[in-house]
């Protein structure tokens, strides 16, 4: 028999509050090109991107402390395909232990040829230092920033 | 070999399972639940009159497309006027599904219950826009995130740690395949070749295509059963000796960095839960107890640090040569995902109690084609959120 079919779109918009941590992370990225975590005062452990409080000790996060803008690769990725809402391929991105700080921040490596993914794999090796590059024009995003080797 | 603490043990009594495709143009969503439902009543020699309670196996509504999908479900599976409990852990939702149902008899409030769901992941046919929506509006959205991302990044850093190749990740798709093709149920039946793998395309290195699960459609349902209910109605059961789950950090960078308690390139909450089941089970040597693994990996580098976490081998890395050697495929010392697993099928809603349900066919001996010879001890588990919430399970003859 025919089998038929409907098509349906889901296409809702959200206004998100970002609230006072992340307010001021991205504040600081957009007014001052710096990237800030928050200090555990219990185990000093500096999360980037701040947090309110630490998973590990349950505790409030007292103290704001800028990082970077070095940092060492702790993972990557390239992309090859393209998928729906997602930027135009091929493109790198990872996360970055930026200095100063205990956690991996996520972001875009540019800078890099990814015409061979296993040359490409040797630049950006886990452990490779990369520096913070910060956009001209900023307005308060992690799009704002992105990372690149050397 | 301790049990339910509401006294006695909770068995399986029967299972469900539709075939996997991806798209089931004949079958409405709620048609597909029925489908999976339908047998697993059979297999119990039940009416719904004697079902005390459904748990409802659903995961992220927007991949099926239907908000609260699980109103649609209450008649599928004869929720009208029974205890009704909607699950959603991820992908670790069919897993997390039947640990409900286990609760609701150990506790003993419960002798029989019915746990069914089913997906429609290739009507989405975009999981990764829904996938890229479970991380945080705050910080995260804005980046590529997704579970092909996220664990391709898993796969870089298991390859810096234990040297792991692409050439080693395409002998777990070889294997998987080769059991799907024995196992009428799975959704990608067709034997491939390493060098097909290694030269499938790129998707986000180093995960190729077929290194990556595909998008199914299908249902599952199981019948849970108290040790008493069993004995008294004669049935024919398999048992659940062990049962866990354990959650991680949301954060996918705290899993790197400093000392991580969970390392990113590893399963840390699943070796957690792995223990506790195997604790409560009595398994104190798994790699020569266990005869039958359904691990949840829907990517090929996964099955490592899944095999790895289930302690299958006696430290994490040695994993790859293991299952290059041989030893983790049907026929070999202890077969891993025989029936293709979740790289060869995956109605998201339901994959990891396909997990469940293929372990506990197998310790039944009852899994067909792709049975492992003698299996009386299995184990089976499930990853949900963004490799964040596990659950796991032993299930004995």
């Amino acid at each position: 028999m025919e089998l038929l079919g409907r098509q349906e779109v889901w296409n809702i918009t959200y206004d998100h509050a970002l609230g006072e941590t992340a307010s001021y992370f991205f504040t600081q990225i957009r007014d001052n090109g710096k990237i800030f975590g928050r200090r555990c005062a219990k185990t000093n452990k500096v999360l980037v991107p701040p947090r309110a409080f630490s998973d590990e000790t349950l505790l409030p996060t007292t103290e704001w402390v800028e990082v970077g803008p070095g940092g060492r690769i702790e993972a990557f990725t390239f992309v090859y395909e393209q998928f729906n809402n997602l930027p135009e391929p091929p493109y790198a991105f990872g996360y970055v232990l930026l200095d100063g700080a205990d956690t991996a921040l996520g972001g875009y490596f540019k800078g890099v040829d990814l015409t061979n993914p296993r040359e490409a794999a040797e630049k950006l090796a886990i452990g490779t230092r990369v520096v913070t590059k910060f956009a001209e024009q900023r307005k308060g995003d992690v799009l704002d920033f992105w990372f690149e080797a050397g | 070999m301790s049990g339910a603490k509401g006294g006695g043990r909770v068995g399986i009594i029967g299972i469900g399972q539709s075939n996997f495709r991806s798209r089931r143009d004949d079958a409405s969503y709620p048609d597909l639940v029925r489908e999976a439902v339908v047998p697993a009543m059979l297999d119990a020699k039940l009416d719904f009159d004697a079902i005390d309670a459904v748990v409802y196996s659903l995961s992220p509504d927007s991949i099926v497309g239907i908000g609260n999908a699980e109103r649609l479900g209450v008649d599928a599976v004869g929720g009208r006027n029974k205890r009704f409990l909607r699950i959603n852990t991820g992908g670790a939702t069919g897993i997390s599904s039947v640990t409900a149902a286990y609760y609701h008899i150990a506790s003993g409030v419960c002798d029989v219950v019915l746990t069914a769901g089913a997906d429609k992941v290739g009507e989405c046919g975009d999981s990764q826009t829904v996938l890229n929506k479970i991380w945080d509006p705050t910080y995260e959205r804005a980046l590529p995130l997704g579970t092909i991302n996220m664990l391709a990044m898993s796969a870089v850093r298991y390859m810096q740690r234990y040297g792991m190749t692409e050439e080693d990740m395409a002998y777990v798709t070889v294997k998987n395949r080769r059991q799907a093709s024995l196992n009428p149920r799975a959704h990608l039946r067709r034997v491939v070749t390493i060098d097909e793998v290694l030269e499938s395309r790129i998707i986000s290195w180093p995960l190729r295509l077929m290194n990556c699960c595909p998008q199914s459609s299908g249902g599952a349902a199981m019948v849970l059963a108290s040790e008493r209910f069993i004995r008294d109605n004669n049935r024919d059961a398999v048992w659940i000796t062990g049962v866990a789950c354990r959650a991680e950090t949301y954060w996918m960078g705290d899993r790197m960095g400093t000392n991580p308690t969970a390392e990113h390139a590893e399963a840390y909450a699943l070796g957690r839960s792995f223990e506790q089941s195997y604790r409560m089970a009595g398994i104190t040597d798994p790699a020569n107890q266990v005869h039958i693994a359904e691990l949840y990996a829907p990517f090929s580098n996964t099955e490592f640090h899944a095999i790895d976490a289930a302690r299958l081998v006696a430290k994490s890395g040695e994993s790859v040569k293991r299952l290059r050697d041989g030893e983790f495929e049907l026929g070999g010392r202890l077969p891993v995902n025989p029936s293709g697993g979740t790289l060869c099928t995956n109605a998201i809603a339901v994959t990891a109690m396909a997990r469940v349900a293929e372990t506990a066919l197998q310790v039944w001996g009852r899994a067909g084609a792709h049975q492992v010879d003698g299996a009386r001890v299995g184990i089976a588990s499930g990853n949900g959120g963004d490799h964040q919430i596990f659950g796991t399970m032993v299930i004995e003859a």
